[in-house]
């Protein structure tokens, strides 16, 4: 059943490279504000993504009620109501989800995973953090401008965009909100290289890219996505900029505003979109990549059982990844094109549920027949697989055109991305938060409160988002500030949306008891020991916990892959991957 | 295992040449690129995200040039200077390329004496890369104000789609500015070279490790990259 294979008395090669000096710090400022430590970074970075994607949260409860009641707070008027729901997509998107899995996990697990002392430059890095928290205090200021932030959208789609009709269209708020990106762009490209530069050219003795923990894997692939694809994103952004301050014509046509003739003429509208989604869509991988390696090692570590084929899961986040830069037109379906390139994206679109659908057999043949322990990053993973699975099959109906076109800008559409770059990569979050923080503070986070957490925003997720895909189908559309009288949108769908509203309140006050769980355990969790989990990844081999500056007192050397679970005939049922030694299942070229 | 660890940097174990070489190097352990420091690893990657950077700039600005409605201005005309009695056509950008191109000439010598650890000629040969990198921003300067005393402006200009304006100032302004940072780095780093900062293990630059000559290398890459990327730029607006 296993492959065991014995005593190929493998020969590690010597150091190529001299141990890295590190800068280290004289004083408080330089240790915990100003560092250069990766884990700080990592930490920083977190945080901040954490606090603003709070603020995101909140918006997304102002908007529901709105949606769920219509007109019984007299505050949300349409132009607010707008604004919520522009910025709450863009900071889930960019300033949580994006910055949380690459600046957060990234810089976390990296340098700990491959067994290096810290990133490539730690003083890039540093900047990498300011820059995007200068980025988000960026993003902030948009509240408090006159005319308030953007309510474009979180697609930002010129003209209106830039148009007075338009909610900070020509404001401050459409202005802060492009050079927000601008400077989140440039400061993740110097994290970006970091963690890219780190994984191929900084891993210790022994560490083979086929030796790498899956999440490695995704995190490095989503950050060579991110730095091919936020160029778009950021050309987009100086050029609508452009448009808006100077008063240019990339992305604006003739067009009449109130009677009158605007200035500009001569722009193509749809040439903003194709940069758009030639980010947009790239980066929805960016943020799934990382969850997919994450979970991998969260089911395997919790199934005590070692990945089902991982040179096959390897394969599938690269072919993923490829492939997510040739769909972007899908978004674009209802914008007029070609119906070739229809039929191309749809084609392109349809293959990346191969490589996906690997992926999904592969973890729940992880599962079969594994020592499954319900802890809770396990759970947060299996609610994870499920979510994923939801989403996934209505993305199978929206990549085609005929589906698509009906069901484009309908609350189907909210469902289904909500479902699989919302709900399930944030389940992600949550699991690797619960499996890591033990690593991060040496203590565990509390049972009890998680487990309310857990069951409180797994169940209410799909409360929310499952009777959406039944108000998208008969066919209420999303964006919309109120539905009024309408003969096709029945009375129940109304109920039905009161009954949403609740349960985001709901699932929204389950977040503060996560949040309080983080800050209350730090000083009365339990204590967690170096390896909780009985993990066989490096990180959890560290002669410290939480890990000191540059982590490791003589770097480890690395023998065997990362899914030595439950290998028979070893003493225990994890083999910690720096532990020499000839028995291991991992398969052929993988050992 | 402990002296092992701190042994002198060694070659690793097994390197076939060719294509074995090439897939033995990508399952290897340490280093994928072997034989490539971190600093240039990640001067390359940049790079090639750079390369999407200009290549979006490129295509957005061929997109409106080819879908515009209004005829598109004659760049012969537009970029040509009035010298002896009559109009040479794209002359000061010829000149431009030229100083470019030199520069990149000069760079390489650059770096060739920078391995050699030549303080003085690594330095002086660096600051002659940066000035002719500064002659060509002052060029540009020259174009731009006859440009704009000509009526060009980014909404528009006299003789026809106002996006060849825009897109004019967007893409030389920000192919001028990556010149730009290029000459403040040479400058930084021939300084440091004539201080001899790298023979003495100060602190290198963007880092808070040891220098490296390597660095002249690094600055290099950027630079020839800059001025490739203002060939492209030559071919897909002015020839056009």
């Amino acid at each position: 059943m296993v492959d065991i294979r014995h005593g190929t008395g493998e020969q590690i090669g010597p150091a190529e490279v001299e141990d890295v000096e590190l800068y280290h710090p004289h004083s408080w400022w330089t240790r915990y504000v100003f560092s250069q430590d990766a884990k700080i970074i990592a930490v920083q970075y977190a945080s901040t993504a954490i606090a603003i994607g709070m603020v995101a949260l909140v918006l997304s409860w102002l908007m529901r009620l709105q949606l769920g009641f219509p007109g019984a707070f007299a505050f949300i008027d349409a132009e607010r109501y707008y604004q919520f729901i522009t910025m709450h997509g863009m900071i889930m998107v960019i300033y949580l989800l994006t910055a949380l899995f690459l600046g957060g996990f990234g810089n976390y697990l990296i340098p700990l995973m491959l067994g290096a002392r810290d990133m490539v430059f730690p003083y890039a890095n540093m900047l990498s953090y300011w820059l995007y928290l200068l980025a988000v205090l960026v993003l902030v200021a948009s509240f408090f401008a006159p005319g308030g932030p953007t309510g474009a959208g979180w697609t930002l789609y010129p003209p209106q965009a830039v148009m007075s009709g338009t909610p900070g269209g020509n404001d401050w708020g459409i202005v802060l909100m492009l050079s927000s990106l601008i400077l989140f762009v440039i400061g993740f490209t110097m994290g970006g290289l970091n963690y890219v530069v780190t994984v191929l050219q900084g891993r210790t003795r022994g560490m083979t890219l086929m030796r790498m923990p899956l999440t490695v894997w995704g995190i490095f692939t989503a950050t060579v996505m991110a730095l091919l694809a936020f160029p778009a994103l950021f050309v987009a952004c100086v050029m609508m900029l452009f448009d808006r301050i100077l008063g240019t014509s990339f992305f604006m046509p003739a067009i009449v505003e109130m009677g009158e003739q605007l200035q500009h003429g001569g722009g193509s509208p749809i040439l903003f979109q194709h940069l758009f989604w030639f980010f947009g869509h790239p980066e929805v991988y960016i943020v799934a990549l990382p969850a997919f390696g994450i979970v991998s090692d969260l089911i395997s570590t919790h199934a005590r059982k070692n990945i089902f084929g991982y040179r096959m899961m390897v394969w599938a986040i690269v072919i993923i990844g490829a492939l997510s830069f040739i769909v972007w037109a899908h978004h674009m379906y209802v914008s007029g094109m070609n119906p070739y390139f229809g039929f191309f994206f749809a084609t392109t679109t349809l293959i990346i549920a191969v490589p996906t659908a690997i992926k999904v057999y592969n973890w729940v043949l992880t599962l079969w027949r594994g020592d499954i322990h319900l802890s809770l990053p396990m759970l947060f993973a299996l609610a994870f697989i499920v979510t994923f699975v939801n989403g996934g099959l209505t993305g199978l109906f929206l990549g085609n055109v005929v589906v698509d076109v009906p069901l484009s800008d309908t609350m189907f559409v909210v469902a289904h991305f909500h479902m699989v770059m919302g709900v399930a990569p944030i389940l992600v979050i949550f699991g690797a938060i619960y499996h890591w923080y033990p690593k991060i503070t040496g203590r565990m986070l509390n049972e009890a409160m998680g487990q309310l957490h857990f069951w409180v925003t797994f169940v209410g997720a799909y409360l929310i988002f499952f009777p959406m895909h039944y108000l998208g189908l008969i066919g209420m559309p999303r964006r919309y500030y109120e539905m009024g009288e309408t003969a096709f949108v029945p009375a129940s769908a109304h109920t039905l949306n009161e009954f949403i509203t609740i349960m985001a309140l709901i699932v929204g006050a389950a977040q503060i008891v996560f949040l309080f769980n983080l800050i209350w355990s730090i000083r009365h969790g339990r204590e967690a020991g170096g390896n909780p989990w009985r993990a066989t990844t490096l990180e959890w081999q560290t002669p410290e916990t939480p890990p000191r500056h540059g982590n490791w007192k003589e770097l480890p050397v690395v023998y065997r892959w990362p899914y030595d679970y439950s290998v028979p005939g070893a003493a225990e049922d994890f083999i910690p991957q720096n532990q020499p030694g000839a028995t291991s299942h991992a398969p052929e070229g993988a050992s | 295992m402990s002296a092992e660890t701190h042994s002198p940097v060694r070659e690793p174990l097994h390197r076939p040449a060719g294509l074995a070489g090439f897939a033995s190097d990508w399952a290897s352990d340490q280093r994928t690129f072997k034989n490539v420091s971190w600093g240039k690893a990640m001067m390359w990657i940049f790079l090639l995200s750079d390369t999407f950077v200009f290549g979006c700039f490129l295509i957005a600005y061929m997109s409106a040039r080819m879908s515009t409605a209004v005829p598109w201005p004659n760049p012969s005309e537009v970029f040509a200077l009035h010298i002896g009695g009559s109009d040479v056509p794209l002359i000061l950008i010829a000149i431009m390329t030229f100083v470019l191109i030199t520069s990149s000439g000069t760079m390489a010598m650059a770096v060739n004496y920078g391995y050699r650890h030549d303080r003085r000629k690594t330095a002086l040969l660096m600051l002659i890369t940066a000035l002719f990198g500064a002659t060509f921003v002052g060029m540009q300067a020259f174009e731009w104000t006859k440009l704009i005393s000509e009526g060009v402006r980014p909404w528009g200009n006299p003789w026809g789609a106002p996006q060849f304006g825009s897109t004019f100032f967007m893409i030389t302004g920000f192919h001028g500015t990556h010149v730009t940072i290029g000459v403040i780095f040479l400058l930084i780093i021939a300084r440091k070279v004539w201080r001899g900062d790298f023979d003495t293990g100060k602190a290198g630059f963007f880092t808070s490790r040891k220098g490296q000559y390597e660095i002249v290398e690094i600055t290099g890459l950027y630079w020839h990259f800059v001025d490739l990327v203002w060939v492209f730029i030559f071919a897909f607006f002015y020839l056009w």
